[in-house]
């Protein structure tokens, strides 16, 4: 037992959008959507380019403010006791110029708790126990997303957003950051987790939110929405064919 | 001009007799600088920090102005804490008039808005890049601000380093709030303007290298101290 | 009470706060507002020190142009002030913030200029036929333009010319506005005519090829007088150690002291205390 798990009073949060807009350089980048997340499951966000994933990530943290629409949690409108649950790991790791371990003791006494073995059991959970002492900045491109990630697990988040976190990173990097979120996922956590790499998602998804040009084409369960996906649209986009409408 | 050969001369000797009177020089300047820049940085950091990530009307308005006070002439700002420490002043009281504290101040004030400015730069640039971070976090505006300063430690060096640059150099605030007493308030810059004054051109000329050198010394030290920092990639 | 315990409370955090804080406080010490040139000539270096050996006074020197140096003490910045401009002197006794004003030494003005000597006026007796010389020919003449008592005795000789050298400000009448050894580094720069004190000249190191044209008319007698400030008017004079100093430079060995500093074998200032 490594990483504590989340307290089991605290049930995993149900997300849920209604009527999403957001606005950005005269366009509506995210235009109407509507969406109810199941408590548990691994959600894998899939779109072109362009489609809106990131951002509804980011409106979902409440990293941006949107335009019209709600935003609920547990039914709750999202507010900062709601988004100190959560965690967002970014396709660019966000690292303090600071030691591997003075990056987790930062987010640790964030929240108050800074312990040694808190230190060292994430740093273990990511597998970077022996590189507490170097500079975070000197870590290669993997070993930085996995140390963004266990500082992101520090939070005990019940909401894990992921957006991206192996889009460059090699096979073996991208097969230990997957583990570490399956296991987090394993323990509680809702995970939502944004990608263009479609093993990935056959790898880890529950259930899939497919996304076209900032609107929702189909949420379907991962297993149907790649044997016999809803929409036109991500038939296209799991052909391989580019989306044009 | 046999001035600069004699200056060189001079320089020199001073340095390898080690001059009681110039070491006493030496090191009521620094005393006098260093404690400024701390001051300062006390001051302006903060400030500069707070000023990187609030946003409020009126902040472009108050970078406008703190960037102005960059180039407050020392002149004034001498003549300012004069008024302020004059014994006909609202601070006679204090007794600090020609007193190194009175210096201090001075340049506490002179070098403040540098300080202020140049780390509003630093770390509003940081701060770009950790934005998004810091708000995942929810982290306080006070969190956000102390975790700035101290990443952008390496880059405050060089921060600190103009203000005192700044200080050490500039005659116009401590003559006049100083007085340039001799064993009391007599700083580098300040013996320069005399030995000016006296004629002994070489004299001065000698002070000036003498200051070069220290000055050189510290943007040395400080520079060393960066390239370490960044090879560990903390700056 | 409040205030006391306000003032205590910001003293000791202000010395706290400066590091730097001088021990100066610990031993008694008054501060002197004087001019440049008797600083520059190096009296004080010479005179202080027996003064301080018998008293245990340090006397702070703080040097600037007459008109500042009165500025100061009537701002109450200073204990004691002595310079070399009678009239302002005794209006400053006059206004209050001075208690008496007494004769001390005197030394004189000369005018020095380049040896070639444009404007022909060496060996003149009179100073102000040699400035209305310089005026005619037109040479450039460098003022201190300070308001200090240099540039008021200079500015009382112009007077008694036909020549208005404010018109001419600018062209070969030129005002530096700094103290006696800017202006002299001017004048030296310029090729140009000053008037100086002797003693300043003397212990000048940047003659170049300058020396004395007019020396020796009574017109250019350099009077300097010592005045305590007035404690009734500035609370914080130390007007015990003030009186003691300004006692012991009247006395017959403060008068002598004054008498025996030389500079290339030379006597700069001549005590006349009464």
């Amino acid at each position: 037992m490594t990483t504590p798990a989340p307290d089991a009073s605290k049930p995993r949060i149900g997300g849920e959008v209604r009527g999403l807009v957001y606005r950005a350089g005269g366009a509506n980048r995210i235009d109407g959507i509507d969406l109810a997340l199941p408590k548990s499951s691994l959600t894998v966000v899939l779109g072109p380019n362009g489609a809106g994933k990131s951002l509804l990530l980011r409106l979902m943290h409440g990293l941006l403010e949107p335009a019209a629409g709600e935003i609920l949690w547990d039914g709750k409108r999202l507010d900062e006791r709601m988004r100190v649950r959560q965690a967002m790991v970014f396709q660019r790791p966000v690292l303090l110029r600071r030691s591997v371990g003075a990056n987790i003791r930062f987010v640790l006494r964030l929240r108050g708790k800074a312990t040694l073995e808190a230190v060292d059991s994430l740093l273990a959970e990511v597998g970077l126990e022996q590189l507490a002492d170097q500079p975070a900045r000197q870590l290669s491109g993997g070993e930085q997303q996995r140390l963004a990630l266990a500082r992101a697990l520090a939070l005990k988040p019940a909401v894990l957003f992921m957006d991206e976190p192996t889009a460059s990173l090699d096979p073996a990097a991208t097969a230990s950051i997957e583990s570490i979120v399956k296991r987090a996922h394993e323990r509680g956590a809702k995970v939502i987790f944004v990608t263009h790499d479609l093993g990935q998602a056959r790898r880890l998804a529950d259930d899939i939110v497919f996304l076209n040009r900032g609107r929702l084409v189909e949420h379907t369960p991962a297993e149907r929405f790649f044997d016999q996906p809803d929409s036109r649209q991500a038939r296209q986009y799991l052909s391989g064919k580019l989306i044009l409408d | 001009m046999q001035d600069f050969g004699e200056a060189f001369r001079l320089a020199f000797q001073l340095v390898l007799t080690a001059d009681p009177d110039l070491l006493e020089i030496i090191v009521l300047s620094l005393r006098v600088s260093l404690t400024a820049v701390a001051f300062s940085c006390l001051i302006g950091l903060p400030l500069g920090a707070a000023l990187a990530i609030a946003r409020f009307p009126g902040r472009p308005a108050l970078i406008i102005l703190l960037n102005a006070l960059m180039g407050l002439p020392p002149v004034v700002v001498g003549l300012l804490i004069y008024l302020m420490l004059s014994n006909a002043g609202p601070l006679g009281w204090f007794q600090l008039l020609y007193t190194p504290t009175a210096m201090i101040i001075a340049q506490t004030v002179l070098i403040t808005p540098i300080v202020a400015a140049l780390c509003r730069e630093v770390v509003e640039q940081l701060y770009s890049e950790y934005a998004e971070q810091f708000r995942s976090l929810c982290m306080t505006r006070r969190q956000a601000m102390s975790a700035l300063l101290w990443d952008a430690r390496y880059s405050l060096l060089t921060v600190g380093l103009a203000g005192f640059g700044r200080a050490v150099a500039e005659v116009g605030a401590v003559i006049i709030v100083g007085g340039n007493i001799d064993h009391l308030t007599r700083v580098m810059t300040t013996a320069i303007a005399l030995e000016t004054s006296k004629g002994n051109l070489a004299l001065a000329l000698a002070l000036g290298l003498v200051l070069l050198t220290i000055a050189l010394s510290v943007n040395a030290a400080v520079m060393m101290l960066r390239m370490t920092a960044s090879r560990y990639a903390y700056a | 009470m409040l205030k006391n315990r306000l003032t205590r409370f910001l003293s000791m955090s202000c010395l706290a706060a400066a590091l730097a804080a001088s021990p100066v406080l610990a031993d008694e010490s008054i501060i002197l507002q004087s001019t440049t040139s008797t600083a520059n000539s190096g009296l004080y270096d010479a005179i202080l020190p027996m003064f301080q050996d018998q008293t245990g006074i340090i006397v702070n020197v703080v040097a600037v142009g007459t008109g500042q140096a009165i500025k100061n003490a009537a701002n109450g910045d200073g204990d004691v002030l002595l310079v070399h401009a009678r009239p302002a002197e005794e209006q400053f006794v006059a206004e209050g913030h001075g208690v008496e004003r007494f004769d001390v030494m005197y030394n004189d003005f000369v005018i020095v200029g380049p040896s070639a000597d444009a404007a022909g006026i060496e060996g003149m007796e009179s100073a102000v036929a040699a400035l209305e010389k310089i005026g005619e020919a037109g040479a450039v003449f460098v003022s201190r333009g300070d308001n200090s008592g240099t540039h008021k005795k200079e500015t009382a000789l112009w007077l008694a010319t036909d020549i208005d050298p404010d018109e001419a400000s600018g062209t070969w009448y030129r005002e530096t506005g700094s103290g006696m050894g800017a202006t002299l580094n001017a004048a030296v720069g310029m090729g140009g005519y000053t008037m100086t004190d002797r003693g300043t000249w003397i212990s000048f190191q940047n003659k170049g090829d300058h020396e004395i044209l007019v020396e020796g008319d009574s017109e250019l007698f350099n009077q300097y007088g010592i005045i305590l400030v007035n404690p009734e008017k500035h609370s914080n004079v130390k007007a015990e150690a003030g009186q003691a100093f300004i006692d012991w430079i009247l006395s017959d060995q403060g008068q002598a002291a004054i008498a025996s500093y030389t500079l290339d074998g030379k006597q700069l200032f001549f005590p006349n205390a009464k």
